[in-house]
């Protein structure tokens, strides 16, 4: 059985690598006790796929973790997961969902993610420049970069990734886009620039602070947040795993505001 | 006082590992400041991958954030790149849990464990914005106190810190905040710091170095002595009498990030008394005072269900000695079989390896033996009389188990070490080769060896250290030897961060100008290769009109003052002194646990025992020590009483006389 489950990264945890963060999941999925497979081996690790990477310092209220139990467990047990798994991980990392996936046959997340959404609060230039910037990428047919692609530099297009660009009117200061301080102790003020980005994820991801440098020199990340990733189907898309409709109460104080 | 975050989490997206400035471990408490409590930083002046899996700190950490009158955050050195954006920022040291300036704390407490990190203890005191030398703070600075192995001579580091703390912290630690709390609810109003400090030099344990008047002729140094009635001319190290009574940490703290040590760390017994002369850690922890196997087994289920940890190591001087491990490995394997057990400091001989046979499942990291020396009559010079056939039967118990890897320590620069004796090293290693390819093809013993520092409060304390240059030339006769030698990988360890290290372990007051030009110089991290240069040290040396040859590689005399003669372990000199002639003469001293006492001081002059499940030695013989035991039983020990089911719940153990000399 496969089980899928919804986290946030946010405040700051956004400190810790991937790396590290799967040996916190490793340690909480002892913790909650689960039938948790093991790999076979000298050194037995935990069977569990993260979707796309996420960068130090960046943070995102949509991360999803496929773990693989080897006894089937209840749906009652299965409701219980998230606060459980909660329970056992640090400050700013909650489970916000969890549910049982197809396993045998699937294709992995990362495979299966075809977008992302962020927020990207930038310093270094005005709301005007800002939407001078967004309008000149999204005109040009193609925008190239340079980056590093296992060990080659290499010059790539990426202006196919950019499925949208635009001022994020709506930003509080909040990583709750409608929060502006509903649920947290933050008094909004002048958030700044702050852009909304879909970004395209196969058949190689385009890394925010790519696009952020592809923007100008001058813009630099003050707080960049994963708001979802998107599966894409013939009609429309959808997220891996949704959050349950209704208040937030995981959502804590000291990891919404910036 | 108010958070530093605002201006730090800018900076932390510049600089490496940014998760070791972030704190929110598992374990990390939420100190609430108030102004009847006493606040202390506790610091580790190293990395923080290095400082974390500190017990001592985590002990402390607890014990005072227990209390209604105290708070404790703690901190690390930051890294030379986050130091540089907190200077360009002009943003202070600040704590881990509330990330609070440094300065505004009542105490900055350091662990002092090595020698090479006591320009990082300037440089964070520097950072909290606090004036490195004793005599130029105010009352609102915080007290700079220090603890941990190197304060048995604290006089090289006695013009930067207020006070130093002797010995077992559990107990003292609690006395000391009761002076730090007073002063702090008595507003720390003008004059009242030197008032605090001669408070504090009358608490068992505490050396305040400015109470203190220091005299010399020459380079010799005369005396040093209280300037004042009511500051003790001798200052006596705390012990705790049962390590029972304390079973901390309770709430290990578990990093976010990779750490040295990642695991859970378990404390089995404290103390050791093998007597091993050049080891200063076992010298200065006597008596051995172990915990119940039913408290170590507690500790160990409570700290893997609550951590969440894999791995377990059951730490102390030497696991093997502990009485209840046949006890403990049993209860930890029935838990969990995907459980790991480390036992980081093996006994050489086959029963031990058996245990650890029992214990690890992965083999990958290789076992590692301690020989020491290269010869039987290496060995019993330094008394840890460890027979070739106990090391072979270990080693070929080592790859008989599936183990691929064996490592040895070996000290050179030992003293009355003849080439013969530092050849020797590479003599072991090539049959424990041979041993190996008995088993499986292709095996490789790494011996790694160090030059040896003689310590304070050690038997070893008369001797000069090697030069580098000698250091040198053993290590390439090593070199020569172990590349003629297949399966042979030697690793060794930088001379001349060795002299430094001598130069700090035995110098006096007057060292203390050294560290701090080398400190100015940008001299941190000196344990860090890449950040050790020596021409920093041997500059500011002539710039003090000091010499090298005159700390570190003279014999002393025996009527001479040491440095720290002001200062007590429990050994009796005179103890130590006769220890050094047997030394000289190879002859070995049996361990008092399980052999009548020698009266070295360390009970005998504060009125404890030993603390000991069983006065029988555990099994394996003579342990590999090639001792007669035969006399065992008539030992003072305590006996740990029987105890009921849950170790933490129970009352103290009441202990049973056995016997006394
Ligand atoms: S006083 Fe006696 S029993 Fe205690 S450590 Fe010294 S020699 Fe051993």
């Amino acid at each position: 059985m496969r089980v899928r489950a919804r986290f946030t990264k946010l405040g700051k945890i956004r400190f810790v690598s991937h790396r590290d963060l799967a040996r916190i999941w490793e340690r909480a999925l002892r913790r909650a006790d689960l039938p948790v497979a093991y790999s076979g081996g000298f050194s037995p690790r935990p069977r569990f796929h993260f979707g796309l990477a996420l960068s130090v310092a960046h943070e995102s209220w949509a991360e999803y973790l496929d773990v693989d139990l080897v006894d089937d467990i209840d749906e009652l047990t299965i409701a219980t997961l998230a606060d459980r798994f909660s329970a056992v991980l640090p400050t700013g990392v909650d489970c916000t969902a969890v549910a049982v996936v197809p396993s045998a046959g699937g294709i992995s997340l990362q495979e299966a993610v075809t977008s992302s959404t962020w927020s990207l609060g930038l310093d270094g230039g005005s709301l005007d420049e800002a939407a001078a910037a967004v309008d000149a990428l999204l005109e040009a047919h193609s925008v190239f970069i340079t980056r590093e692609r296992k060990g080659k530099t290499v010059n790539d297009d990426i202006r196919p990734y950019v499925r949208s660009l635009t001022l994020d009117s709506s930003y509080s200061g909040c990583v709750l886009p409608d929060c502006a301080g509903a649920a947290c102790d933050h008094v909004p003020g002048d958030p700044g620039v702050v852009l909304r980005a879909e970004i395209g994820t196969q058949p190689r991801t385009l890394r925010p602070a790519e696009l952020i440098g592809a923007l100008g020199p001058m813009w630099r990340e003050r707080r960049v947040v994963r708001l979802a990733q998107w599966i894409d189907h013939e009609d429309g898309r959808q997220e891996p795993l949704a959050l349950p409709a209704g208040p937030l109460p995981w959502l804590r104080t000291e990891t919404c505001a910036t | 006082m108010s958070t530093v975050w605002p201006r730090l989490e800018p900076l932390l997206s510049r600089v490496e590992r940014p998760a070791r400035y972030i704190g929110c471990e598992d374990g990390a408490q939420s100190p609430v400041h108030a102004p009847h409590k006493a606040a202390w930083l506790l610091i580790y002046p190293d990395t923080y991958e290095v400082g974390l899996p500190n017990q001592g700190l985590q002990i402390l950490y607890e014990i005072l954030n227990e209390r209604d009158d105290a708070v404790a955050e703690r901190t690390y050195a930051p890294w030379t790149d986050l130091e540089a954006e907190l200077r360009t920022h002009r943003v202070p040291l600040f704590s881990l849990e509330n990330h609070l300036p440094a300065g505004t704390f009542d105490v900055l407490g350091f662990n002092l464990a090595a020698e090479l990190t006591y320009t990082n203890l300037l440089n964070c005191v520097d950072l909290a914005g606090v004036p490195v030398r004793v005599d130029e703070r105010r009352e609102e600075h915080p007290l700079v106190i220090a603890g941990g192995h190197c304060t048995y001579n604290p006089e090289p580091l006695a013009d930067f810190v207020d006070a130093f703390v002797l010995g077992d912290g559990e107990e003292v630690v609690s006395e000391i905040n009761e002076v730090v709390a007073d002063w702090k609810r008595s507003g720390r109003t003008d004059g009242s710091r030197v008032q605090v400090l001669r408070r504090l030099a009358s608490v068992p344990g505490v050396y305040v170095p400015s109470m203190y008047t220091v005299t010399y002729d020459g380079p010799r140094l005369v005396a040093i002595e209280p300037r004042y009635p009511d500051v003790p001319a001798r200052i006596e190290k705390r012990t705790i009498a049962s390590l029972e009574d304390w079973p901390y940490p309770r709430q290990q703290l578990v990093p976010l990030t990779e750490v040295v040590h990642d695991r859970l760390n378990v404390e089995v017994f404290r103390g050791c008394t093998r007597g091993c002369r050049f080891c200063q850690a076992g010298m200065i922890t006597r008596p051995v005072r172990e915990r119940s196997a039913e408290q170590v087994r507690s500790m160990v289920a409570s700290g893997l269900r609550r951590s969440g940890y894999d791995e377990v190591a059951l730490t102390s001087l030497s696991t093997a000695d502990f009485s209840g491990i046949e006890a403990v490995v049993g209860g930890i394997m029935a838990l969990d079989d995907n459980i790991t057990v480390a036992l980081p400091s093996l006994r050489v001989d086959a029963f031990t390896v058996g245990i650890a046979a029992q214990l690890q499942q992965a083999r990958r990291a290789g076992l590692t033996f301690a020989p020491e020396a290269g010869t039987w009559r290496m060995r019993q010079v330094i008394n840890k009389l460890i027979r070739e056939e106990d090391l072979y039967a270990a080693v070929d118990g080592a790859f008989s188990s599936g183990w691929r890897r064996v490592k040895l320590y070996f000290l050179t620069g030992l003293p009355t070490e003849t080439d013969e004796d530092t050849l020797g090293i590479t003599e072991l290693a090539r049959n424990c080769v041979a041993i190996g390819q008995k088993h499986q093809k292709g095996t490789s013993v790494t011996v790694s060896v160090g030059g040896f520092v003689p310590k304070p409060f050690t038997p070893f304390q008369w001797f000069g250290q090697n030069t580098v240059s000698e250091l040198d030339r053993k290590i390439s006769l090593l070199r020569n030897d172990a590349r003629r030698s297949r399966g042979v990988q030697l690793r060794w360890h930088d001379p001349k961060a060795t002299l430094i290290e001598g130069l700090m372990s035995r110098g006096d007051r007057r060292v203390g100008a050294v560290i701090e030009e080398v400190w100015r110089n940008g001299g941190t991290f000196q344990e860090w290769t890449e950040h050790f240069r020596l021409d920093r040290w041997v500059d500011a040396l002539a710039n003090a009109g000091l010499s090298a040859d005159w700390y570190v590689h003279r014999h002393r005399t025996e009527d001479e003052v040491l440095p720290w003669d002001h200062l007590s372990a429990g050994l009796h000199k005179d103890f130590l002194w006769q220890d050094w002639r047997d030394a000289l003469d190879a002859v070995g001293l049996p361990d008092c646990r399980w052999t009548p006492c020698y009266d070295c001081g360390a009970c005998t002059g504060y009125g404890i025992e030993h603390v000991v499940a069983s006065a029988v030695p555990p099994a394996g013989g003579s342990q590999g020590t090639g001792q007669d035991l035969s006399v065992g039983h008539v030992v003072p020990v305590s006996l740990l009483g029987r105890r009921a089911a849950s170790a933490e719940t129970s009352a103290p153990p009441e202990p049973v006389e056995v016997g006394s000399a």
